[in-house]
């Protein structure tokens, strides 16, 4: 389902929530830059994922791929995410950068198979949050101190990062 | 004077004067002699005259007395229903002015012109309610009766004996379209008495033979006659001014009436009225303010203010000059305004004071001054009432008689001691002492009391027979004579020179009031601020509630009120209203809505009206004195003008503010212009050869074009995202939603997006370690950046290095971004910032906006940051420092 957030007189939020009641179908929402705030409510709302416009046919098809990827990972839960050298097994619980295992604390890794369930979706503040601490109102800043260690332990080169990325105003991405 | 084609020309005052008669309604009075000469009878004949020619009649008040053949001569009339007002525990019946406002006809009968509202009315006098409709386009027939008309007044009180209470200002006869005499003969006039055609009130009948004896009647009909004719002539004379005839009037001939604070002031103000009318003169009444003025008693400050109001209404211009004597100062003003009459009233001060302080009519005769002196005759002979005015000032408590005791005592020691020590031929010179003191602390009374003790003690202590009351030395007789001559004397003088010390004590303090009062306001520069200064310091004056009212989108609300929490009333805001409206004064002590609790005063500057001030006393009851109102008057000028000064100020910045707007959109219509279209140029050229010539390209060059043409498309989108951000910038729309922002995240992730852009040039960022986590919004800091990265792109040459270095400057994070371009001209540095601002105008201008550094300051400051621009130390390229505090 491709959702435009724009639509003159219908409201967009309360479509999704109502679409989210009917079934798992996934949600791809579109919308303006500068507008994060809407972004983020449609992601807290049940969309999966959204394309700012104006956007490239090959961004939106990639898009629309790991959502539907993703839905497929609920359904089959207990698979391996990989991306170039990196490995999460999420059955085993074990993080690999190319051969090397990486040790990485309780939080860490939540945080990180959160984002591997997840893999190509935004992630909120919230729902990592929510997900990860069981409480919304814990300070985001916590987050930020994790993932910046995460990045530490799993980036090539931290100050560049490749795999988690940020999504300004919105949460992060893994890829 | 005037040469001979001025005179041929209209008067411009004249035609001004016609023109304003234009949009007033038309007045009509039937003036009549007596009462019973048939006006009442003749305005609505003549009624019946216009609606058969069409014209929309309608009755206000007409009172018939019962009388049937004016009641016959209602029927057919529309009659406006009064309104009912109670007034203690009865019911009147008064003209309702608001209904007849609403019905609008185009012509209204009001019958007694000079009949007295019903307390509660808009306005206490008939006339006044008169003067609204005319004043509203509607034309008026009234009737009126010669004894009512203030300047006869008195005349027609000496004839028949009897004094009418009620009144029609002069200038209401003289203002008036037409005045139609209602005639008859005294002998007719008995005759109809005699039927019982005539109605008197049945207070009057006593009077009644009286006063309709033929004698009086006659009298009654020639001031009836002469006034009427008096207006026909000044009639003829206006016409003639209109239509610049020349005529036989007399230029510039002006009577001056003396105002004084006596009983017979009212008198003089209405003899001179009738000289001046006599003359075709204008009238002037002058008040010489001296030392005397600041000690008069509050019945002679209102007497005073009477005659001026008085005057004022009778359409004299008044005028105050302050001056030491009375004489000089009406010889002085007769000269400058070029009088050639002076009427003065008949003193009714005693002999003794005449004595002491000159006659003011002798002293005019003497002054060889050249005007013709006339005094008028003083009416009133009810005796003056209250203390005369040097009594006034006597201290009542004992504290400075106990003071003048103790000195005459400590004179007596001193005395006692010179005389031991030295041999003085007059020991009475130490009392003179005492006796001045006591002059100038206290006044006359306690002066002449030391005087008094003074004489005792020197009879007691140094003339023999010593220790007794008895001079037994005749020379010493003539010596003590001397000493009380002298001091009686010296006392007088001291006293007075009291009295004008404080006078000038209090006109001291009312300018220094004012001095203040205008420093205060002279640097105001809000509105506001201006109206609370305005409200405050009247509040302090007067000892009163203020408020301001100015009018809001088209109606009068409060602006500024002390105490804050002051509130009016529905009436008093209809009485404020009318004020506005009528540009007079309203409300209690005044023509108009008396009975209100406030007092309105419209001030205004030479422009126009600005504003209503609004006096509510604390002293329940209390009406402003003229002094008071002189200086609310004074403060309500000066805060009109400020107020002025203040909203043609804020007009200038909107001006500015407008201008600057207007620079602004027409720099942006320009980049608009040229920045849509570069890219959609290339756009379109790209597509059409496409569509056209795609076949015979090959790949590499289909590739080329798609290219370009896909570029050009997302430059378009930068831009127009440029605009939006600028746009919500200037709307203040930007309310940076702040969170933890890590420096190396912050960069890194600019870096990803700008990347597209950065492709021809070798980047490098270096972020220090162990950097503070800094509370920013996030995706402003990220556009700001972002926007410093596309600008160094556009002017590094391909290939040159861009360096984006983070790094901790105390108590700051700086963000640097250096590029290897040309950097900046000297001239730039202060403007790169400002919006469609761009180095390098003209051929060689780069694609762009010119808004992509403005937006980048407008983000880093609304998040509390800084940014600069320099060129890089030691070597070609620019550098932009973003700047950001910790915490």
């Amino acid at each position: 389902m491709l959702l435009d957030l724009g639509l003159p007189d219908v409201d967009g939020l309360g479509l999704i929530g109502r679409i989210r009641a009917l079934g798992p179908v996934p949600i791809v929402v579109l919308s303006s830059r500068g507008d994060e705030a809407a972004k983020v409510a449609a992601l807290d709302s049940g969309a999966d994922d959204y394309v700012t416009k104006p956007f490239g046919a090959e961004e939106l098809m990639a898009r629309l791929r790991a959502a539907l990827r993703h839905r497929l990972q609920e359904q089959g839960a207990g698979r391996v995410f990989t991306s170039d050298d990196l490995s999460v097994d999420l059955v085993r619980r074990l993080v690999r950068r190319g051969t090397e295992d990486i040790k990485l604390s309780p939080k860490e890794y939540d945080i990180l198979e959160q984002l591997a369930i997840h893999a190509g979706k935004v992630l909120t503040h919230k729902h990592l949050l929510r997900e990860v601490w069981r409480d919304e109102s814990v300070d985001p800043q916590y987050l930020r101190v994790y993932v910046r260690q995460l990045r530490q332990k799993i980036e090539a080169d931290p100050a560049t990062p490749r795999h988690v990325l940020t999504e300004p105003g919105v949460g992060y991405r893994l890829v | 004077m005037a040469n001979a084609a001025d005179e041929t020309r209209p008067s411009p005052d004249a035609l001004l004067k016609a023109a304003e008669k234009e949009s007033r309604g038309k007045h009509k009075i039937f003036l009549g002699a007596a009462p019973g000469v048939g006006k009442t009878w003749e305005m609505l004949s003549a009624a019946h005259r216009g609606k058969r020619e069409g014209i929309d009649v309608v009755v206000g008040v007409v009172e018939t007395h019962g009388r049937a053949e004016t009641e016959a001569q209602l029927a057919g009339l529309e009659v406006v229903p009064r309104r009912k007002v109670a007034y203690r525990e009865r019911t009147l019946e008064e003209m309702d002015i608001d209904a007849i406002l609403a019905r609008r006809p185009a012509l209204v009968l009001v019958d007694e012109l000079a009949h007295t509202n019903a307390e509660g009315s808009r306005h206490p006098k008939r006339y006044l309610d008169v003067e609204e409709l005319l004043a509203a386009g509607i034309d008026v027939y009234s009737t009126l009766n010669v004894q009512h008309v203030e300047s006869l007044n008195d005349v027609v009180a000496r004839i028949t004996r009897i004094r009418v209470r009620e009144t029609v200002p002069d200038r209401i006869v003289d203002a008036a379209d037409e005045v139609e005499l209602v005639d008859l003969t005294p002998a007719d006039l008995i005759a109809r008495l005699s039927e019982g055609k005539v109605y008197v009130r049945d207070q009057a009948q006593r009077a009644l033979k009286h006063y309709f004896s033929p004698g009086n009647l006659t009298a009654l009909r020639e001031l009836a006659l002469r006034r009427t004719a008096e207006r026909v002539d000044e009639q003829m004379r206006s016409y003639m001014r209109e239509h610049a005839i020349a005529g036989p009037w007399a230029a510039g001939e002006r009577v001056i009436v003396c105002l004084d604070p006596g009983p017979g002031a009212a008198n003089a103000v209405r003899a001179a009225k009738r000289s001046a009318d006599a003359l075709d003169a204008e009238l002037i009444a002058l008040y010489v303010e001296t030392d005397r003025h600041a000690g008069l008693s509050e019945q002679e400050r209102v007497r005073l203010a009477e005659a001026m109001r008085l005057a004022a209404q009778l359409g004299a211009e008044v005028a105050t000059v302050p001056g030491r004597s009375v004489v000089e100062e009406i010889v002085a003003f007769a000269r400058s305004r070029n009088a050639t009459r002076v009427v003065v009233g008949k003193s009714r001060r005693s002999r003794w004071f005449e004595l002491r302080h000159g006659s003011i009519v002798d002293e005019l005769v003497r002054s060889n001054s050249g005007l013709a002196i006339e005094v008028a005759p003083s009416a009133d002979t009810s005796p003056q009432a209250g203390p005369s005015d040097w009594l006034r000032d006597v201290p009542l408590s004992p504290g400075p008689y106990l003071e003048g005791a103790l000195s005459t005592v400590l004179a007596t020691a001193l005395g006692v001691m010179i005389d031991r020590l030295i041999i003085l031929p007059n020991i009475s010179l130490v009392f003179v002492v005492p006796v001045l003191a006591a002059a100038v602390r206290h006044g006359l009374v306690p002066s002449l009391w030391v005087s008094g003790l003074s004489v005792l003690a020197y009879n007691f202590f140094f003339i023999p027979p010593l220790y007794l009351f008895i001079v037994a030395d005749p020379a010493n007789v003539v010596a003590l004579f001397f000493f009380m001559v002298v001091a009686v004397v010296a006392s007088a003088l001291a006293a007075r020179t009291r009295t004008q010390t404080e006078s000038a004590r209090r006109e001291a303090r009312t300018t220094a009031e004012l001095y203040a009062f205008s420093r205060k306001i002279a640097g105001v520069i809000e509105a506001d601020d201006l109206l609370w200064i305005v409200v405050t310091h009247l509040a302090r004056l007067l000892k009163a509630e203020i408020v301001i009212l100015m009018p809001e989108q088209g109606s009068l609300t409060t602006c500024a009120a002390f105490p804050p929490d002051s509130e009016l009333s529905d009436a008093d805001l209809a009485a404020a209203r009318w004020s506005w409206d009528a540009d007079r004064p309203a409300g209690r002590g005044t023509d108009t809505l008396p009975g209100g609790r406030w007092l309105f005063v419209p001030i205004r500057t030479s422009r126009s009206a600005v504003a209503i001030i609004g006096v509510l006393p604390q002293r329940e009851g209390h009406a402003l004195s003229a002094g008071e109102r002189r200086l609310l008057e004074a403060v309500g000028n000066q805060a009109a003008v400020a107020v002025e000064r203040v909203t043609l100020a804020e007009d200038i910045d909107r001006a500015r503010l407008g201008a600057e707007r207007e620079r602004l959109r027409s720099a942006m219509l320009t980049s608009v212009s040229h920045d849509l279209r570069t890219p959609l140029a290339s756009i379109i050229g790209s597509l059409s050869s496409l569509r056209s010539y795609g076949a015979r390209y090959d790949a590499a060059t289909r590739e080329e074009l798609l290219g370009t043409a896909l570029g050009e498309a997302e430059r378009l989108d930068r831009f127009v995202g440029n605009l939006l951000d600028m746009t919500r910038l200037d709307a203040g729309a930007i309310a940076p939603k702040r969170e933890a922002v890590e420096v190396g995240d912050l960069v890194s992730t600019t870096l990803r997006r700008v990347q597209p852009l950065l492709k021809d040039h070798a980047v490098a960022s270096i972020v220090s370690s162990g950097l503070p986590v800094l509370s920013l919004d996030f995706v402003l800091a990220e556009q700001a950046l972002f926007n410093l990265l596309d600008n160094a792109a556009k002017y590094s040459p391909a290939g040159g290095h861009i360096e984006v270095e983070a790094r901790p400057a105390d108590g700051h994070v700086e963000i640097v971004v250096r590029d290897e371009g040309p950097g900046l001209a000297v001239e730039d540095l202060g403007r790169i910032f400002d919006k469609f601002y761009r180095a390098q105008e003209g051929d060689r201008r780069l694609a762009g906006t010119g808004l992509g550094l403005a937006i980048a300051r407008g983000f880093v400051e609304v998040q509390g940051g800084t940014i600069v621009a320099r060129n890089r130390a030691g070597r070609s390229g620019a550098e932009f420092v973003v700047s950001y505090p910790v915490g």
